[in-house]
């Protein structure tokens, strides 16, 4: 059940280049929050439209939430100061189902703050957690302490080779299932739509279930106005439907995703 | 003393002028989770068509100043399916809910009108004002003879009022609401979307796949307040206001150019309580104003 609140913000900070953490107060929030689900947050009076933003990790009553600053919509919101009250409806959506007993997280960029909950609640678990994550530069990694803290290991790549291994995040995950198939038996993963769909390929390929969070442009968030949606098959058929990434999603099982159509 | 919101409606008692608009508010499900939803006057359920329809692909939605374009399609799951499972739902509330119906062509619309009449709905919407898609919608609402020949087949199926939805996109709103009216419409209701389009100028393409969509939201309103107030002088039958209402001064504004129910769309996407928000400002409004019901503001503007 969603909320729509006026949340105190205790605090915004610039992590890394372009980047922003913030956190702020909703106990009603922070207490039914899966990860994998999002909030939607009004960026001012200016702007009509809410922003959909990941839920990236729960402490008590307080929610962070990392973005990167695109438009109007996130500048505003990495403006805020403490003490400051914003407007959130949330949690929105259907989260990672935390299925397996050994979860290989991929993440790339932005994608990568909302797989950092599902690496706690699957530890807290007592599952077997890794991570492999993918960056555009150093000067954009982020959140490398917290993976470490709830991971047995994590692996890094960055497109320039400025950290971690040279080239793309989707290279480490192909090294690792061909040095050993059995690392891992569920893969959750979160970024760009490219890498997102070449994740499915190659976990299609080790015949390996996968789950992906997807992104579309949102109007109401919650599931009413049908503007977020996505293409997938039918169950069972050849066919193909709409689903809403809003409340159908923003997490799928990466085979029933139709690439071309999201 | 508290100042009665109640209105008539095409013969139907509405207890308050406050309705949502048809495909910015579902099937109501979704937004129950946040209120009762026997506190709305009205509730004009998405769009449906006689078979289901997907819809347009995504990109479905492009952000404007203060404004949304959509080109959402009539994603629906067509009118059997939704009396069978979301006609019951709807019905657990003390409301009145009104069919909002697209054909791809005349006899489309007076099946649906059959079915959903049968099935008691309170009221039919006909939507002859549908951007989004090729055949049928806007096709039927541009036109006062193909506007007439809908409205007549519907009205001579149907066992409820029957209001008809008005495309803006259209050089003499008044011709086409005569029109109707001629052909034996209970009601109008207006606007649908404005016709519009924007273009991503880094990769050249337009934002919306289906290239162009419906714009909707506060940029709309002065559009849909002129064409209200025209429209009500011009016919007999009473008018929903909609397009681009988001707080009760707006409303009042719809009222004062002849509107007797309105319609609240895409302000529920910022805020899923603008309909009571707006229920609760009228009634404030009324108050404050010393007025014991809508009946004192409603057509009262002053123009000389
Ligand atoms: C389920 C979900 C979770 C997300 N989680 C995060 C996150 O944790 N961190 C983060 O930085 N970003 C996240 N995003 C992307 C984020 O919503 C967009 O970057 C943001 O909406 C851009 O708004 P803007 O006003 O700054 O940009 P503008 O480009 O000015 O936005 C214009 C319009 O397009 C929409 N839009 C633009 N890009 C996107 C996008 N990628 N996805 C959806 N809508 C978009 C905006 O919401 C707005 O309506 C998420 C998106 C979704 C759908
Ligand atoms: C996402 C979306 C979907 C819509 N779908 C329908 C529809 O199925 N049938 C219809 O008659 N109008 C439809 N409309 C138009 C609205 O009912 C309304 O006429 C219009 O949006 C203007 O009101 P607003 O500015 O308050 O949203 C839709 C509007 C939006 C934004
Ligand atoms: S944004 Fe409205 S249904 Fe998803």
């Amino acid at each position: 059940m969603p909320f729509q609140r006026n949340c105190r913000v205790i605090e915004v900070n610039q992590i890394a280049n372009g980047l922003f953490s913030l956190v702020f107060d909703c106990s009603d929030i922070a207490g039914s929050t899966k990860a994998g689900q999002f909030v939607h947050i009004s960026c001012g009076d200016g702007l009509l439209l809410r922003r959909p933003i990941s839920v990236c990790d729960l402490d008590g009553s307080l929610v962070r939430i990392i973005f990167q600053v695109k438009g109007s919509g996130t500048s505003w919101l990495s403006e805020r100061k403490q003490g400051e009250v914003i407007d959130v409806l949330g949690p929105l959506g259907k989260g990672f189902a935390l299925d397996g007993s050994r979860l290989l997280l991929v993440g790339g960029g932005i994608g990568v703050p909302p797989l950092l909950m599902a690496a706690r609640q699957a530890s807290e678990q007592g599952k077997k957690v890794n991570a492999l994550l993918g960056f555009a530069d150093a000067d954009k990694v982020i959140l490398l302490p917290e993976f470490a803290s709830a991971c047995d290991w994590v692996e890094v790549s960055t497109e320039n080779g400025s950290l971690g291994k040279h080239g793309y995040v989707t290279d480490l995950l192909i090294s690792r299932l061909e040095a050993n198939q059995n690392i891992c038996d569920l893969i959750l993963s979160c970024g760009p739509q490219a890498m997102l769909s070449r994740v499915a390929h190659i976990a299609k390929e080790h015949h390996m279930p996968c789950q992906v969070s997807l992104e579309q442009r949102m109007g109401c968030g919650i599931g009413a106005c049908l503007v977020c949606s996505c293409g997938i098959k039918s169950p069972g058929g050849e066919g193909k439907s709409f689903a809403r990434v809003c409340a159908d999603g923003p997490v799928f099982s990466s085979r029933e995703v139709i690439w071309d159509e999201t | 003393m508290k100042p009665d919101l109640a209105v008539t409606f095409a013969g139907l008692e509405f207890k308050n002028p406050v309705t949502v608009a048809s495909g910015t508010f579902g099937f109501g499900r979704e937004y129950s989770n946040f209120f009762d939803l026997s506190q709305l006057g009205g509730i004009c359920v998405k769009g449906l068509t006689l078979k289901a329809r997907e819809g347009n692909p995504p990109p479905r939605i492009a952000e404007t100043p203060m404004g949304i374009l959509n080109s959402v399609g009539l994603q629906n799951p067509g009118v059997d399916e939704f009396i069978k499972t979301e006609l019951p739902f709807l019905r657990r509330f003390n409301t009145r809910v009104i069919a909002n119906i697209s054909g791809n062509t005349v006899e489309e619309y007076s099946l649906m009108a059959e079915k959903l009449s049968d099935a008691a709905v309170d009221m039919l919407e006909v939507n002859i004002s549908c951007p989004n898609i090729r055949a049928g919608g806007l096709a039927f609402g541009t036109n006062p003879k193909s506007a007439s020949s809908v409205t007549k087949a519907v009205k001579a199926v149907s066992k409820v009022p029957v209001m008809v939805k008005l495309s803006p996109n259209v050089t003499d709103i008044c011709e086409i609401a005569l029109a109707c009216e001629d052909a034996g419409a209970d009601a109008l209701s207006l606007i649908n979307t404005i016709l519009g389009m924007r273009i991503d100028i880094e990769a050249g393409r337009p934002v919306l796949k289906n290239i162009t969509g419906g714009l909707s939201g506060p940029a709309i309103f002065p559009v849909a307040l002129r064409m209200v107030w025209q429209v009500c002088k011009a016919v007999k039958i009473p008018v929903m206001g909609m397009g681009g209402i988001s707080g009760a001064e707006d409303a009042i504004e719809m009222f004062f150019a002849g509107a007797r129910l309105i319609s609240v769309g895409t302000a529920c996407f910022k805020d899923p309580y603008a309909p009571l928000k707006i229920r609760q400002g009228i009634e404030e409004y009324l108050s404050r104003k010393n007025k014991a019901s809508l009946n004192d503001i409603r057509g009262k503007l002053i123009t000389d």
